[in-house]
This record gives C-alpha cells, sequence and structure tokens, in this order.
C-alpha cells in the first residue's frame, strides 16, 4: 500500500517548477497579459523539451507515456506558476480524446503535440452547456454552428470540437469559414475565445465517440483541479510569507491568532484536497470505473476551498493584496475563472448525484 | 500509488474476517455496563489470544507481542469496522494510559497496570482539565504535598469522562509549587476509591448520563504513595503531552458509515411527498459533504503512507482533527435540517427518527470540537509547528 506521489513524479515537479520560476517568473507573467494572446509559443516549445506536452502520450508518438497522476503534479506545478499555456486542452484533453479514436491523421497530430509543434485548441463547452444559442451539427465531413468560450484558439494549429454528447470534429483552425472572435476574461493568463464555423471542411470526424468524450472531460476536470490547487497553494505561501514580514502594532501580524487562523484555515482545506485530487487521477488509469465520480467531487471540491482561499489569502495581504502591483490577482483570477470551466460546481455535483443515482428518488 | 496490500496482508485479512464471522456473537456492544463486564474481559482476552487486540504489546505485559506494522492495524480496523464490531474497548485506559505506561512507566507498573486495563478488568479516567486550566492546560492547580512517603492531593478537575465508573485515574498535579509551570506537574495513578475522592456528574448539552458520562471530582487530602508517579516527578507535562498526541491520533473518526447513514435518511424522510433525496438544494449539501468525507478518506491514506514511508507528514499531519470534527457536525447538521421540524423531536418521543441518533451525534460532534485541544488551539498549533508563524507574544507584566 503506498498512497503518495513517487520519487520520479517529485522530480518531475521539481524540475518544472525550477523551469518556471526561473523563465516564466510572474514578471513575464506580466509581460504577456499585454500581448494579443497570453499562450507564449515559446513556453509551449519548452515544455515539449521537457517532456510534458507528450506526457500522456504513447512512446511511439514521442511522448513519455505516463499517467494523468503525472499530468496533474505538472498542472498543478503550472497553476502554482499561473502560468499561460494550452496544457489543460493541447497535453491533456486532446490526447486523452484523440489516443483511441481511429482515423490516418492521428499518429501525425500526437507526435506534433509531443514535439511541441503542434497546438490545439478545444471547442467543447457545449457537451454540459449551451448558452447564447451556440451548438454545432456535423453534416457531410462539414460542421457549422457556434461555440462559446473555447480554449487556446489563437496560435492553434487544429482545433477539437464536439458536437453534442457523441461527436467529435478536428479541423485546421485557418481553415475557410472559421471566425474567431476572442473573449477577455478576468483571468489574463487564459486565450478564450468565441468560434463561429459556416461549413467548414473537418479534418476528421468521429462518430459514437461519446466514451472519448467523457473520458476527456474528466481527464480536464482533474488536471483543471490540479491546476487550481496548485494556485491555491501559492496564494497560502505568499499569504503566509507576508503575515511574518509585515508589521503593525509593532508585531508582526503573523503573531495575531486572528490571522494565524486565517491561515490555519486554508491550509487544512488544502492538505486533504490535495489527496483528492491525487486519487481521483490515480483512479483515472487504475480504477477508471470509480473516475466519473471522483473527477465531479475533485473539480468541485476545490472549486470551493479555491474561492475561500483566494479572498483569504488576499485578505491577510490587507490593501497591497488588493492591488494590481503586488499579483496576487493573476492567482485569485485564475482560481475564479478555473470555477466556472468545465460545468462548475453545482452542475458537477448534481452530475455526482446522476452518476449514484440519487437523483432518480421520489 | 500502489493501493493493493499484496498476498500477505491479503491472507492476514482474511483470517481476521473469519475469526470476526466465527466469533460475531461474542461481541459486547456496551463495554462500560457493569453487567456485561464479565462478557466484556471474555471477548477482549479473546482477541488478545488471536492478537487481534493489544497486538503489538509485549507477551510479558498480556499483548500478543507481535512486531508493530501498521497496515496490520489499517487492516484490522477495516475489518472490525465492516462487521460493525467494534475493535477492543475505546476507552481512556487502553488509548492513553497503555501506550504512555510503554513510554514512561517503570516496570512495576508496566506489570501491574497494562495487562488488567487491555482486558477490560480495569477502567480508567483522565484527570487533566480543571475549573480554571482549559486550553492553558499547564496553569493547573491542583496540589499534591509531600507528606512522608506520600502526596496528599487536593483540588478539582472537570470534563473527566467516566470518572463514575471507573475505578482508577491518572491525573496531573502540581508537586512542585516553586518550579516555573511547565516543570511543576508530576504524573500519578490512583485508585478512584481512594478516601477523600468525590465524583459529581455533570450533564452536558445531550442530556446524556449514560455511555459518554462527563463529571466533575473534588480531592481533599487525598493519600497517594509517591511511587505511583510516572516518570520522574516534575515531568509530567512532557509525558502528558504524549498521551495527548495519543488522544489526538484516536479522535480521527472516519465519516463514510455516517455518510451512508445519511443516505438511506435522505431517501426515507418525505416532505409534501417528495423524498429529501429528490430536493435538488438537499442534494446538492449532500455532495458536498460526500466530497469532503472522500478528501478526508484519501487524506488518512496518505497519512499511513507517510508513516510507512518513514516520512514527516508535515503539516498534513495537523489539520486531521480540526476537519473531521467540523466535517462531522456538518453531516449532522444535514441531516437534522432534513427532517424540518421534526428535527426537533428528541429523547425517545414518537416519530423521532433514528432513534436520535442525529440530535446526540450532533451534540457529540460540536463536544469534540471543542475536546482534546479546542478548535483554536489547534489552528494554533497547525500556524506555529506546521506553517512556522510566530507564537502570541506574552503580554508585558504590569
Amino acid at each position: 500500500m503506498d498512497f503518495g506521489i513517487s520519487e520520479d513524479q517529485i522530480l518531475l515537479e521539481e524540475t518544472l517548477r525550477s523551469f518556471l520560476s526561473d523563465r516564466v517568473p510572474i514578471e513575464r507573467v506580466r509581460e504577456l497579459r499585454h500581448e494579443d494572446c497570453p499562450n507564449d509559443p515559446e513556453i509551449w516549445q519548452s515544455l515539449a523539451e521537457l517532456g510534458m506536452t507528450g506526457i500522456l502520450l504513447p512512446e511511439q508518438s514521442g511522448g513519455s507515456d505516463l499517467g494523468l497522476l503525472d499530468a496533474c503534479i505538472a498542472a498543478q506545478s503550472l497553476g502554482h506558476a499561473v502560468t499561460p499555456t494550452p496544457f489543460l486542452g493541447s497535453a491533456v484533453m486532446v490526447p486523452t480524446a484523440l489516443k483511441n479514436l481511429d482515423h490516418p491523421e492521428i499518429g501525425t497530430w500526437l507526435s506534433g503535440i509531443a514535439s511541441g509543434e503542434l497546438r490545439f485548441g478545444v471547442a467543447i463547452t457545449e457537451t454540459f452547456s449551451v448558452r447564447e444559442g451556440a451548438g454545432l451539427t456535423i453534416s457531410g465531413g462539414k460542421i457549422s454552428g457556434k461555440a462559446m468560450m473555447s480554449w487556446d484558439i489563437c496560435g492553434a494549429d487544429f482545433i477539437l470540437i464536439a458536437s453534442g454528447q457523441d461527436r467529435l470534429a478536428v479541423v485546421r483552425s485557418d481553415a475557410e469559414g472559421i471566425g474567431q472572435t476572442r473573449l477577455a476574461t478576468t483571468d489574463e493568463t487564459r486565450c478564450t475565445s468565441e468560434l463561429t464555423l459556416e461549413n467548414v471542411e473537418c479534418a476528421a470526424t468521429f462518430e459514437n465517440a461519446s466514451e472519448s468524450i467523457s473520458r476527456m472531460l474528466d481527464a480536464g476536470r482533474i488536471a483543471l483541479a490540479a491546476d487550481c490547487l496548485g494556485a491555491c497553494e501559492a496564494m497560502i505561501e505568499q499569504a503566509v510569507a507576508y503575515a511574518k514580514e509585515r508589521k503593525q502594532f509593532e508585531r508582526v501580524i503573523g503573531s495575531f491568532q486572528a490571522v494565524k487562523h486565517m491561515c490555519a484555515e486554508m491550509i487544512s482545506e488544502l492538505e486533504p484536497a490535495r489527496a483528492l485530487v491525487w486519487y481521483a487521477a490515480h483512479s483515472f488509469d487504475a480504477v477508471p470505473n470509480e473516475t466519473p465520480l471522483l473527477a465531479c467531487h475533485a473539480l468541485s471540491h476545490v472549486s470551493e476551498i479555491g474561492r475561500e482561499i483566494a479572498s483569504v489569502s488576499t485578505q491577510v495581504h490587507g490593501g497591497i493584496g488588493w492591488t494590481d502591483e503586488q499579483n496576487l490577482h493573476f492567482w485569485f483570477k485564475r482560481i475564479g475563472v478555473a470555477r466556472g470551466l468545465l460545468g462548475g460546481p453545482q452542475w458537477l455535483r448534481e452530475r455526482a448525484a446522476t452518476l449514484q443515482g440519487l437523483d432518480k428518488a421520489s | 500509488m500502489d493501493l493493493s496490500y499484496g498476498q500477505k496482508y491479503e491472507e492476514f485479512r482474511m483470517e481476521v474476517r473469519s475469526f470476526l464471522e466465527e466469533n460475531k456473537p461474542l461481541q459486547s456492544e456496551s463495554p462500560l455496563s457493569s453487567g456485561r463486564r464479565q462478557r466484556l474481559v471474555e471477548w477482549l482476552s479473546l482477541q488478545i489470544e488471536h492478537g487481534y487486540w493489544a497486538r503489538t504489546i509485549p507477551k510479558k505485559y498480556g499483548g500478543y507481542g507481535a512486531e508493530p506494522d501498521l497496515l496490520e492495524t489499517v487492516i484490522m480496523d477495516e475489518e472490525f469496522n465492516r462487521a460493525g464490531i467494534p475493535r477492543g474497548m475505546s476507552s481512556q485506559g487502553p488509548s492513553m494510559l497503555v501506550p504512555t505506561l510503554l513510554e514512561h512507566g517503570s516496570e512495576e507498573q508496566r506489570l501491574r497496570w497494562i495487562s488488567p486495563t487491555m482486558r477490560g478488568e480495569i477502567t480508567w479516567c483522565q484527570g487533566y482539565s480543571e475549573p480554571g486550566s482549559g486550553s492553558d492546560l499547564a496553569s493547573l492547580q491542583t496540589s499534591a504535598k509531600e507528606d512522608g512517603d506520600d502526596f496528599l492531593i487536593s483540588g478539582q478537575k472537570i470534563w473527566t469522562s467516566t470518572a463514575d465508573r471507573s475505578q482508577m485515574i491518572f491525573i496531573l498535579v502540581r508537586t512542585e509549587p516553586d518550579a516555573p509551570k511547565h516543570s511543576g506537574i508530576s504524573y500519578i495513578l490512583l485508585p478512584m476509591d481512594t478516601p477523600g475522592i468525590e465524583v459529581q456528574p455533570l450533564r452536558t448539552m445531550s442530556g446524556d448520563l449514560g455511555e459518554n458520562s462527563f463529571n466533575q471530582v473534588f480531592f481533599t487530602d487525598v493519600r497517594v504513595p509517591q511511587v505511583n508517579v510516572v516518570g520522574k516527578r516534575g515531568e509530567g507535562w512532557r509525558i502528558a503531552n504524549t498521551t495527548l498526541k495519543h488522544e489526538r491520533n484516536s479522535l480521527n473518526a472516519n465519516s463514510e458509515g455516517t455518510m451512508i447513514k445519511l443516505m438511506r435518511l435522505m431517501e426515507r424522510e418525505t416532505c409534501n411527498g417528495v423524498s429529501a433525496m429528490a430536493s435538488p438544494v438537499f442534494r446538492d449539501r449532500l455532495m458536498q459533504l460526500q466530497a469532503r468525507s472522500m478528501a478526508m478518506k484519501f487524506h488518512a491514506m496518505r497519512m499511513v503512507t507517510c508513516s510507512l514511508r518513514d516520512e514527516a507528514p508535515g503539516v498534513a499531519g495537523l489539520v486531521t482533527k480540526l476537519r473531521n470534527c467540523q466535517l462531522n457536525f456538518d453531516i449532522s447538521s444535514l441531516a437534522i435540517d432534513v427532517m424540518g421540524e421534526l428535527g426537533a423531536l428528541y429523547d425517545h418521543t414518537p416519530y423521532e427518527r433514528d432513534l436520535g441518533y442525529w440530535q446526540a451525534h450532533s451534540f457529540f460532534s460540536l463536544g469534540l470540537i471543542i475536546g482534546g485541544g479546542t478548535a483554536q488551539i489547534q489552528k494554533n498549533i497547525i500556524s506555529e509547528r506546521g506553517l512556522g508563524m510566530p507564537r502570541e507574544p506574552k503580554p508585558a507584566k504590569a
């Protein structure tokens, strides 16, 4: 019995964190938010060199064939550093969806992701949330409609699009008939767009892909929970460090019980949530029948404690925490926006209940 | 990550399981009620003989004498839980005094007390808190004055569970009144029938004077031989801290069973012809609790792994009591909300649900949030020892 991360996983985390603090410090994140899109191709290329973009891909695609727990360690580090990157879509969700599907191009695409040459955007929101008249239809190898809140479309080579609950399509991002409108979000480390498609030629379509879609969404939910957990971790570290330095009433504020108890509350919520995310990620490869429920619980639970941690750790900083200059808001907003992605806590909990048949009660 | 136990442990699990199936009729649900004492002693002795109780206590002290093996402990806990049979007996003698004697007691004390305590022949209570010394336990004032080879103990203890039915007490007293507060305390064992001891029951908010009895204990010139001190005179604070550590470890109650009971209640409980489970609002709260309960379950597995790997768990090892106690309180809160106005019913009134379990559970878990180191003391420990934040400075003396 061994419930915990391995030495290799600790090494992976150390490697990635030292790369990020060196190459993508918060000063770099501040610069990137002024770009048209914060996803820096150089970061993606470096992540590929570190083996991160192919983390879930088989060796024949140039990947390292690791599990979702490893991918979550990476996601957690990226959240910890609020790194702008299409990792979640391109390195977690797209490989999960495509690697069990059949199409002659898939091998090329997956190798391209592993080597860093290709990036994918994802347009999957409508599988669980249809708003603003969005929705997509595939007919005769062509796709039409509108996708809201698509991820990482800028600079993507291909886009993975879901139509309904059981159909997937891959389109070239420069295919004729695609319209993209970048939507500004509170979280400036993400690239979010509205996508319109008019009779766009698909590079591939997949029927009866409901299993692939739900595995992709589960992997995405668990990795997003890990990203959010990493951001929470970073916020608590900053709050504790600040409380040990900042003096008021001739004492460091961290010696006041009011402040200490805020920090104790936050860390006592974070540590058990870490174990929940670990188990959810482990289940994805080891006990997949448990994964759908755990993915819901991991993401909704981390969203709940995340909102509190984001708020309280900002409050520990007092007024300075509310300024742009202090940078805390990058983490606050990363956590805040994650809450609405891939379902949102209320929807995820209702799904958790449905998966257990509890909604059938009369 | 490897959640299998391996063949050796799975065989051990099967042994435990078949032992429990064979001996189920022997289990005693109420270890402390006097009429069942003999059955309890027989049941505990049988468990010791097979190594399911007092497993790692050396044979010469009446134990089974196995090497400590955490996974065996986890498996025994799981299997007893699964069978719905309490493992051994839960009482402060086995859980707190015995580990303390093994660590700090004299050979004579170990030989005399451990075996009858583990067999349930002797019940112990714990005399720590005083009316003026709660969170600041080291300020305790119950005094023990030297009188020849004896001490004369005077003072008052409070929150003393099972004092009214215990034969013995382990108690903290001030033996060195002139020493600094932490180094003037000694840890002493004495019989509850010693002249000068008076026990007064203390009714709690649960109204319960049964299984979880609470008491105040008054001491007036109670004579106890000095050889009853555990460890050295003046070292009681350090020794008690090892005992408190054992208490905190024993408060890691698993909420899985309570969650299942809550789900059954929500399926049964109907209002306006609709069950609570059919209400999306209640279901949402249930799912929040289920996620928290799972997180605590996996957290416990992580902590076991830290011990197996001989790794320090760091701050993660300090948060369990705080989070589990709050979770248990929140679970009973949902159960009572689900009952609506009938949630008020108590004390074996008609229409009471689950025999009043949820109301009692709510009161009891509130007690656990406070007892064994309040939530606020836990947060001090988490922030100071876990996060390295500074202690509250002492106010300047006027």
